[in-house]
């Protein structure tokens, strides 16, 4: 157990909390830089996969696990990224550098138009909003078919910086540096976002609007502007998306995906950013680990490979409701669990992590 | 004569929707909780019924399988809360959100497994009947299922206005610890009211089921019944009814009058609106927490 003394007041606001912390993070970034020369090709690309399914996961975190809004529409935003990413490419031209950058903004301001009626809800009410929103998107595309292709899709050109191509059959060990870059300067505008007077006021809308109100947040405009950088992260992540996956379609960003994200955030544990990328890691390891089991079983039983529709979302469905209930905290509360244990051994105690339970009141009058 | 056969299928249509939105309000209302599996709860009831009475399965008389199905989500529903959701008590409601769109994965997956996923149609006797008036020919279906919409909304809210059981169910969303209080046993009157939209759900799916075909996938239907409780008022009984006619209207309307992919954003789009003009819809029951 370290007990990490506080001299200054910017002890409590600083990147690490002691060097140790900060020496396993950059051990850990190294690890991933040199990845490529560990595994092999196709890994890479999974590897690649959870990075971006990350990028996207810390986007409805940010809304979410810090802000405390529900949010069952975020593949809308992820289209929104993809698709002004490519059309920018295409139709204006913008090479990479300024087109990705811009399709977060757009996805951004998208975010901040759908929060500037939707704030005044608040959590039922803005989950269903999100979800239409989710649901429109999709007929949206298909309304705006000169500029997104309709239902046959749009198609990303590889990405070019400075003459350079990264393409995910080509090379994609540069790809996957490209986006672990990409990843490393999102979590670090991430956690300065929550280290700055904007995060603060993030917590203090999920912990209690009331109580925000009184200590002189605005809350409307939080929310707001939590959606708008919310967005922005998701935009991003579809625009990688959108290069990763070369086509597209309306049917690429549908209500799965957005209800896909919630679940990578609860699994991954809300409210972290560790979760993020646990969950991600799950959930682009699952449908690989289902097919080395249905294998497995198929060669034993002698029956050859059995192939169940629909199975992935079954344990998909099934994984969730065991960790809302057994571990509402995530993997990464399981993490955090298991280190306090050793930590304190042998002083851990099983309520430590309780959480306070609450009295249902109704707002309605009838 | 158009426009009245217009007319028709759209209560109809929307009278489904109001019976899946009276699923929601009634879990709402007493729960305080949202169970976005509802949809999904409409299509396993439909499938049950359509297990026992198909010939193709086990082809008992309709009127059996209906009860028998009805019997069987009544009690789905009620372990549901007694073994999954009551876990969940005290805890957020985003949560349960997350949790009931989960059992909704789970049930589209069980369901899939057990009949397939090829469209398949309930052999009732109410289906593919016609009578006409004049011009206008209306499906035995159609009229079955506005006739047993009212009716069914009737009773809810008459349970919900006078008897015992009702006011209590109202009292444990309005003030959980009060409702402790004064006696009434919460987490049974939780699972009990899991139990009834169980039953809806069913009698909806069966409607559903026999006015056309029915796949597992049939269960996002829901998501347009939600557009329709938000619509009319999330925990009013009327209101769901009111906002599934009101979605279930539009519907046909806009297929006829507008151009081909502008039609099926309408519902959504009403809704929407809606949050923004009206946020706690038509029929509203809230009034902004003061401080």
């Amino acid at each position: 157990m370290r007990i990490v003394f506080k001299t200054s007041y910017d002890a409590d606001i600083r990147l690490f909390k002691h060097n140790a912390q900060a020496f396993w993070y950059l051990l850990l970034f190294t690890v991933a830089i040199l990845l490529p020369f560990l595994v092999n090709d196709f890994l890479i690309g999974e590897a690649t996969l959870v990075l971006i399914w990350a990028i996207c996961g810390m986007g409805l975190m940010m809304l979410v696990g810090q802000t405390g809004q529900a949010s069952l529409g975020h593949a809308a935003f992820m289209a929104v990224g993809a698709y002004s990413n490519v059309i920018y490419q295409i139709n204006f031209n913008m090479p990479f550098l300024l087109s990705f950058p811009l399709s977060g903004l757009t996805a951004g301001v998208a975010g901040a138009l759908v929060a500037l009626p939707t704030t005044r809800l608040h959590g039922i009410y803005l989950a269903i909003a999100t979800l239409a929103i989710s649901v429109l998107t999709e007929d949206i595309i298909i309304i705006l078919e000169p500029i997104t292709g309709g239902i046959a899709g749009i198609f990303a050109p590889d990405i070019q910086i400075f003459g350079y191509t990264f393409n995910r059959y080509g090379n994609p060990v540069e790809l996957y540096w490209l986006v672990l870059a990409i990843t490393f300067v999102v979590v670090y505008a991430y956690r300065n976002i929550l280290r700055s007077p904007t995060g603060r006021a993030f917590a203090a809308v999920r912990d209690s609007e009331v109580s925000a109100k009184a200590m002189g947040v605005n809350v409307a405009r939080t929310k707001m502007v939590a959606f708008a950088i919310s967005c922005t992260i998701t935009g991003l992540g579809g625009a990688l998306m959108g290069h990763f996956a070369t086509v597209f379609t309306n049917e690429t960003f549908n209500l799965i995906i957005s209800i896909t994200l919630l679940l990578i955030i609860v699994v991954g544990g809300l409210g972290t950013i560790h979760g993020a990328f646990f969950g991600s890691i799950v959930f682009v390891m699952l449908p690989l680990l289902i097919s080395v089991t249905r294998d497995a079983v198929g060669s034993l039983t002698g029956s050859g490979s059995i192939t169940i529709p629909g199975l992935e979302s079954g344990i998909f469905g099934a994984i969730l409701i065991g960790f809302i209930l057994f571990e509402p905290m995530g993997l990464y509360g399981r993490w955090l669990k298991i280190r306090t244990y050793f930590e304190l051994f042998p002083f851990y105690r099983k309520d430590m992590f309780r959480r306070q339970k609450s009295y249902l009141k109704t707002e309605r009058t009838r | 004569m158009d426009i009245l056969q217009l007319i028709v299928s759209g209560l109809a249509n929307g009278c489904v929707y109001g019976l899946i939105a009276l699923g929601f309000v009634l879990i709402y209302k007493a729960t305080e909780a949202v169970n976005f599996a509802q949809g999904d709860f409409m299509m396993l009831g439909a499938f049950i019924t359509l297990g026992f009475t198909n010939e193709h399965y086990l082809g008992l008389p309709f009127w059996l399988s209906v009860c028998l199905a009805i019997a069987i989500m009544g009690m789905l529903g009620y372990l549901l809360d007694l073994i999954v959701l009551r876990r969940m008590f005290g805890q957020s409601q985003v949560a349960v959100v997350i949790l009931t769109i989960a059992l909704g994965f789970v049930i589209r997956f069980i369901a899939g497994a057990i009949w397939g996923h090829e469209p398949q149609s309930l052999e009732s006797p109410i289906a593919g009947v016609e009578l006409r008036f004049g011009g206008l020919a209306l499906g035995m279906d159609e009229i079955w299922v506005i006739i047993i919409t009212v009716l069914l909304t009737l009773l809810l809210y008459f349970f919900f206005a006078r008897t015992k059981l009702g006011v209590a169910m109202q009292a444990s969303s309005q003030n959980q610890l009060a409702a402790y209080y004064m006696g009434i046993p919460v987490k049974r009157i939780h699972s009990m009211i899991w139990a009834l939209s169980g039953i809806v759900a069913t009698i909806a799916g069966i409607l559903f089921a026999s006015k056309g075909s029915i796949d597992p996938t049939a269960g996002l239907l829901g998501i347009k019944a939600f557009a329709a409780a938000v619509i009319g008022g999330f925990g009013s009984l009327p209101g769901a009814l009111l906002g599934g006619l009101i979605v279930g209207l539009v519907e046909p309307f806009a297929a006829r009058y507008m151009p081909a992919g502008y039609s099926q954003i309408f519902p959504y789009l009403i809704l929407i609106i809606m949050l923004i003009v009206r946020p706690h819809g038509i029929l509203s029951q809230i009034q902004t927490k003061k401080v």
